[in-house]
């Protein structure tokens, strides 16, 4: 049986976002560039599985992720992290701008699909359809 | 053998990034066949290796001075070689990533490998022909090596 977990909201009534991207400069650029101040970043991992255990630990209500990453991919990272909180709300960052590897991921449980490279304009445009997405817009 | 449509995806791809990421549009320049000797390996190379329908390898080679202008660019305070290193494997993946919207799924790509400061352990594959895309920005220049099947 899937593990479950229930967020603990933030007490500022914020949104828990965690950052997964095996690039160190791009977890720093997500985090620097986030104009979203309903957004504040818990957790960053730099591979599928460091996000599926941050993940366990204190689950995030929103999630960006990288695909191509060592030890667990953000494929089968976001088919986790959905077993857990089925409601997380996923956007895939990712430099693999084929449709199907796009589809495969929504498929999987991602909400949203933003392509690298990215400006800080495209990043916040995308994190902002994903909460109006999933009725979270003020 | 690349065909100049396959080249094109690499080169429209380079231009991409540097338009977006770098903040700042490089001028590339056409691709050249490697006719003797091994193709250009500058101190900070990011390899990614191609599997699937398509094999061999891609490479962004660049030196210190344009990693550390483009960190800056990116608005990185932390000019660290670590993150030297982590931006050409960040190109290589970007560019090498982007290919697949022309090559499709079957267009396999590795997570990135560094190396930095040792040239010789760049080796692209003997009997494949290597394609340079020459890269200038700002002062700077780099070059994408793309060896494939």
């Amino acid at each position: 049986m899937a593990a479950t977990a229930k967020a603990e909201p933030l007490t500022n009534g914020k949104l828990k976002l965690m950052i997964c991207d095996d690039s160190n400069i791009i977890r720093r650029k997500i985090e620097r560039e986030l104009q979203i101040e309903r957004l504040q970043v818990i957790a960053t991992a730099s591979n599928g599985k460091q996000a599926v255990e941050a993940f366990r630990k204190e689950p995030a209500d929103v999630v960006t992720m990288d695909i191509t990453m060592p030890e667990m991919d953000g494929i089968e990272c976001v088919e986790n992290l959905v077993k857990i909180k089925p409601d997380v709300l996923i956007l895939v960052i990712s430099a693999l701008s084929d449709k199907a590897t796009a589809i495969e991921a929504l498929k999987k449980g991602a909400n949203g699909f933003l392509c690298k490279p990215f400006t800080d304009r495209q990043l916040t445009e995308a994190l902002e359809e994903l909460l109006r997405g999933a009725g979270n817009d003020d | 053998m690349m065909t100049k449509v396959e080249l094109e995806t690499f080169v429209e791809g380079t231009t991409n990034y540097f338009a977006t990421a770098a903040n700042q549009p490089a001028s590339v320049g056409s691709p050249y066949i490697v006719q003797d000797g091994r193709p250009t390996v500058q101190e900070f190379t990011g390899l990614i290796s191609i599997a699937g329908k398509r094999r061999g390898i891609v490479y962004f080679t660049a030196s210190r001075p344009m990693l550390t202008v483009m960190l800056m660019r990116m608005g990185e305070t932390e000019l660290t070689q670590e993150n030297m290193c982590d931006l050409v494997g960040e190109v290589a993946n970007t560019i090498s990533g982007n290919a697949r919207r022309d090559f499709g799924k079957d267009f396999m790509i590795s997570v990135p490998t560094v190396v930095a400061g040792e040239p010789d352990k760049v080796v692209t594959p003997d009997n494949i022909r290597s394609f340079v895309i020459p890269i200038n920005w700002r002062s700077h220049s780099a070059q994408l090596v793309v060896c494939l099947e």
